[in-house]
Formats: C-alpha cells, structure tokens, sequence
C-alpha cells in the first residue's frame, strides 16, 4: 500500500554546511573586531571628547599609559597608585629604560595621559610634574574621538 | 572479489555533532568579549622639564598664555588669552576664531608652528575644559581635511591645591 511505504522513509538529512558556513563567518568576524589592547583600558575613565583626536599614524616607540579615574585614583602599571606612589614607579620605569644603554631612550618614551573629564586638572598637571622629573618629555593626552564640535557650547 | 567490495562501502557518516559543539562554544566566547568602544585620539604635547628658562633664548612669537579660572566645582567660569576675555555661550569658538585669526595675520606658512600657547588652568577645573582649549587653539577641520594652528602647547607647573 502507499500509504503505509510512505512512512519507512530514511531519517532526514539535514544539509548541515550553510549553517557550518555561517557560523565561521560569524567567528570570524569576532575574532578580529576582539580588540586585545584594550586591556589597558581602565573601565572608570570617561575621556574628554574632541573632534580633532586622531589616532596616532605610527605606533609609540615606548608607550606608558597612566590613567586618572574619574574620582582621581591613578592607575599606573598594575594597579591604582597615589601621586608618591606614581613618582616611584616613574623613577623605577626612567631606571630600567637608562639601564638599556644605547638600546633605549628615555627620549622616545610618550607618556600617554588618559584621564576622566572631570578629573582636576591641577592633578593631571601634578602627574605630568611628576613626569617631568622622571626626566620623561614627550605627553600625548589621549581624547575620544567625537563627531559634533566640542567647541559649541558654554 | 572482496577488494571491491570494500570500494562500494557506505559514505563515511563525519560526526557532526562535536565540531558543532566547540564551534558554538567559540562563537558565544567571541560574542561576550566583544565590546564596541569609540576610537581614541590624541594630542601630542613636548614638554621638556627646562621649559621654565625658555626665556633665555627669546623667539620671535611671545608665548600666549592661555588663563582658564574655576570656581569650586570646577566649572570654567572666565577663559583670556592674554588680555582678551572670552565669554558667553560660544565662548571656545571665538577663541579658536581670535587664534585663527592671529596665526594667518602673523604671515606666512610656517609662523604657526612657532606660535607657543602656556596653559594656566585653575586646580580645581574639569580636565575636560582642558581638552576643549585644546582643541580650539590647536587646530580645526575643514572639508575632511585637518588644518594645524598651535602646535606646540605646554602647562604651567601645577599650582598649590
């Protein structure tokens, strides 16, 4: 009977590579929209924005980031640090670069500044003191990039 | 004859199954890593810790300083350079109009680069207020393209909280 032949059919079989296809797309993509420098990116810093930041066309030689959160805690190296702690990381940092020799500068080191928008600025310019008597020079302070003007506005 | 026998054998069945299981398993991984953040920029300051005797060998442009007061809050509350105040609602476009003016009257290509800018902020004032002075002396986009005005700028040492 037809019937009854119609329901012995062989199980299904599904078309398993679009799917697979996609999915590799998808990892894909994932993969290489992950941003791995982000890990030095400290979560309590809202940067200041400015239509005029553009990212660097060369790599820093010698980058240090220090960060000031929003609160005023400085996050240098591994961990949140206060301005007399600063001061020593620096002068350790300064140390080891001069105990490269002829290999490294400390006149190629930039210094990134990353700070929250509301962050005194007396203690942004306490940190570059600091800097500066690490013997350090070269400051980039970083800003997010916005598209409308930030000049418009009280 | 046996040989093709063996020939005729069923397709081979590939095991789908864990393949599919790690593949979604990266796949998820990916998707909670992923965070979207905005690109950053920044602006490149020289500030080498003898700035303070830069007097002693005299440039042909004067440095303007750049005073920005706060109150307690940390809001700006006057913005000068040099003798000319700036106030109102647009009070950062007409300072980067009076820098644009007074770098293209100093002359030709080249003047601006020399063209020295001290900023002396109050302690208490937001960073961001900094950032915004910044932008206005330093430059300004027009047309997709970037044109430079003040290159070099530099801070007052920090002032007694």
């Amino acid at each position: 009977m037809r019937v009854t032949s119609g329901k012995r059919l062989d199980p299904i079989e599904l078309d398993m590579t679009p799917m697979i296809d996609m999915t590799f797309q998808l990892i894909a993509f994932f993969m290489v929209a992950l941003n791995f420098s982000e890990a030095d990116i400290d979560q309590r810093v809202n940067l200041p924005g400015s239509e005029l930041a553009k990212p660097p066309d060369v790599a820093y030689q010698e980058p240090i980031t220090i960060q000031i959160a929003k609160d005023g805690v400085i996050v240098f190296g591994m961990g949140d640090v206060n301005l007399a702690g600063l001061k020593t990381g620096l002068l350790r940092e300064a140390q080891m670069i001069r105990s490269f020799g002829d290999k490294k500068n400390i006149k190629d080191v930039t210094v990134i500044i990353r700070a929250d928008q509301t962050v005194r600025t007396g203690l942004v310019q306490e940190v570059i003191k600091a800097c500066q008597d690490a013997e350090f020079e070269n400051f980039a302070l970083r800003s997010k990039q916005s598209e409308d003007s930030v000049l418009v506005g009280g | 004859m046996k040989l093709r026998h063996h020939s005729r054998a069923d397709k081979i069945d590939l095991q789908m199954t864990p393949m599919i299981d790690i593949v979604f398993q990266l796949l998820i991984f990916f998707i909670f890593t992923l965070k979207i953040v905005s690109p950053e920029g920044d602006f490149n300051i020289k500030m080498p810790v003898a700035a303070a005797n830069v007097s002693a060998a005299p440039t042909e442009t004067p440095t303007l300083r750049l005073r920005l007061q706060a109150n307690d809050e940390g809001q700006l509350t006057a913005l000068k350079l040099g003798d000319t105040v700036f106030s109102g609602e647009n009070r950062f476009r007409d300072l980067h109009l009076a820098i644009r003016d007074l770098v293209s009257d100093a002359g030709g290509p080249g003047s601006a680069s020399d063209q020295e800018v001290e900023i002396d902020a109050d302690y208490d004032l937001h960073y961001g207020n900094v950032i915004r002075a910044i932008t206005a002396i330093s430059g300004y986009i027009e047309g997709g393209q970037r044109h430079s005005l003040v290159e070099k700028v530099r801070f007052t040492p920090p002032k007694a909280e």
